[in-house]
């Protein structure tokens, strides 16, 4: 089977050789590619000193675009497997075991890490933050027909099938909670595992105060707009 | 005041804006981000066409005596204006990004053809 890890980062020289080589003390099997997404500062050098592929944006195309340009790169290279860790350090790669069982299993074609799952402890993020979480979290529970608790969790693991569509249709911007709404109206398998997520290790957030009000009324926009859409993305090759 | 009849095509013309707006996202011509502005330019007008008090107490501080309505249109070239800067901010990233990619380009090109 052969599995990736999909690293999207941006000036994160800080924390990205500390995230690949707790990838690799996880699995030493485990192919990386640190999807660059226009950084000014080493993270690309400091990747590949770590021996990760890289795959270097020539501007930044925001968190969505480079997320799938690792998908891209996992379904053109045929993996069974991808996992995704963001290179600031908050996912820890040491819980990416039971991010995957699910889907090594075979439960789900999707599986989320989520911070609020009951036996959950660790960072939680701030209290505005959280708010927004929430209704979030409660708007695609309606719409996916199942409970979501972190539907902004990039903390995820997906088969082929899922690989597979997201390399041919992922959202813009800031995707993870479109892509939730996505998986369920693909009919694709989706489930939470509770998992403790860390503060960032160094650099910031791509989300910052001003940004998050434009965050939330464009994921609305899109959740509500998006429900109202009928046509389903063909997938040819899953 | 406001006559009836321009506040009820007014609001008309808004609400078919929204319209087109919402239309142009749900079939994918138009990304969430672009038509932000063109949203609230919408909901904006179509507010002061349906509020008739409302746009007579703003026509009246800003000392339009006569003619309320014409604050519709002063509004409404206001916010075109704003769309139209904003586009041309995304024009100017999309030409610089556009020479980006054709630079990479032509240096791989020249990689793949010398290895």
């Amino acid at each position: 089977m052969k599995r990736i890890a999909i690293v999207p980062a941006l000036n994160e020289e800080g924390s990205i050789g500390i995230v690949l080589d707790e990838l690799r003390a996880f699995d030493a099997q485990l192919d990386v590619v640190v999807v660059d997404d226009g950084s000014i500062d080493r993270t690309a050098d400091v990747a590949r000193a770590h021996g990760a592929h890289v795959l270097r944006l020539p501007f930044n195309l925001g968190i969505g675009g480079s997320v799938q340009t690792g998908f891209r790169y996992a379904h053109e290279n045929g993996y069974d497997l991808a996992v995704r860790v963001d290179g600031d350090g908050q996912h820890d790669p040491g819980q990416l075991g039971a991010v995957i069982e699910p889907v090594v299993r075979g439960d789900v074609d999707i599986c989320v890490g989520s911070r609020w799952l009951e036996s959950s402890d660790g960072y939680r993020s701030s209290a505005s933050r959280r708010a927004g979480i929430r209704i979030l979290a409660t708007t695609v529970s309606m719409l996916t027909h199942q409970r979501i608790t972190d539907p902004t969790s990039g903390f995820q693991a997906l088969n082929r099938k899922a690989i597979a569509l997201f390399a041919a249709d992922y959202p813009h911007d800031y995707p993870e909670v479109e892509a939730l709404v996505m998986v369920s109206r693909h009919k694709l398998r989706l489930q939470e595992v509770p998992v403790a997520m860390r503060p960032r290790a160094a650099g910031r957030s791509s989300i910052r105060a001003l940004s998050s009000v434009y965050y939330m009324v464009k994921v609305m926009l899109a959740l509500f707009v998006g429900a109202f859409r009928r046509d389903i993305v063909p997938l040819d090759h899953a | 005041m406001t006559p009836l009849k321009v506040s009820i095509a007014a609001s008309i013309a808004s609400v078919l804006l929204l319209l087109i707006v919402f239309e142009l996202i749900r079939s994918r011509r138009l990304r969430e981000r672009y038509a932000l502005l063109w949203l609230l330019t919408g909901v904006v007008l179509l507010v002061l066409s349906a509020w008739r008090g409302g746009l007579n107490t703003i026509a009246h501080w800003v000392g339009v005596q006569t003619y309320p309505p014409a604050i519709l249109f002063a509004v409404a070239a206001f916010f075109i204006l704003a769309v139209l800067l904003h586009y041309s901010t995304v024009i100017s990233r999309l030409s610089d990004q556009n020479s980006l990619l054709a630079q990479r380009v032509a240096l791989l090109e020249e990689k793949v053809d010398a290895g």
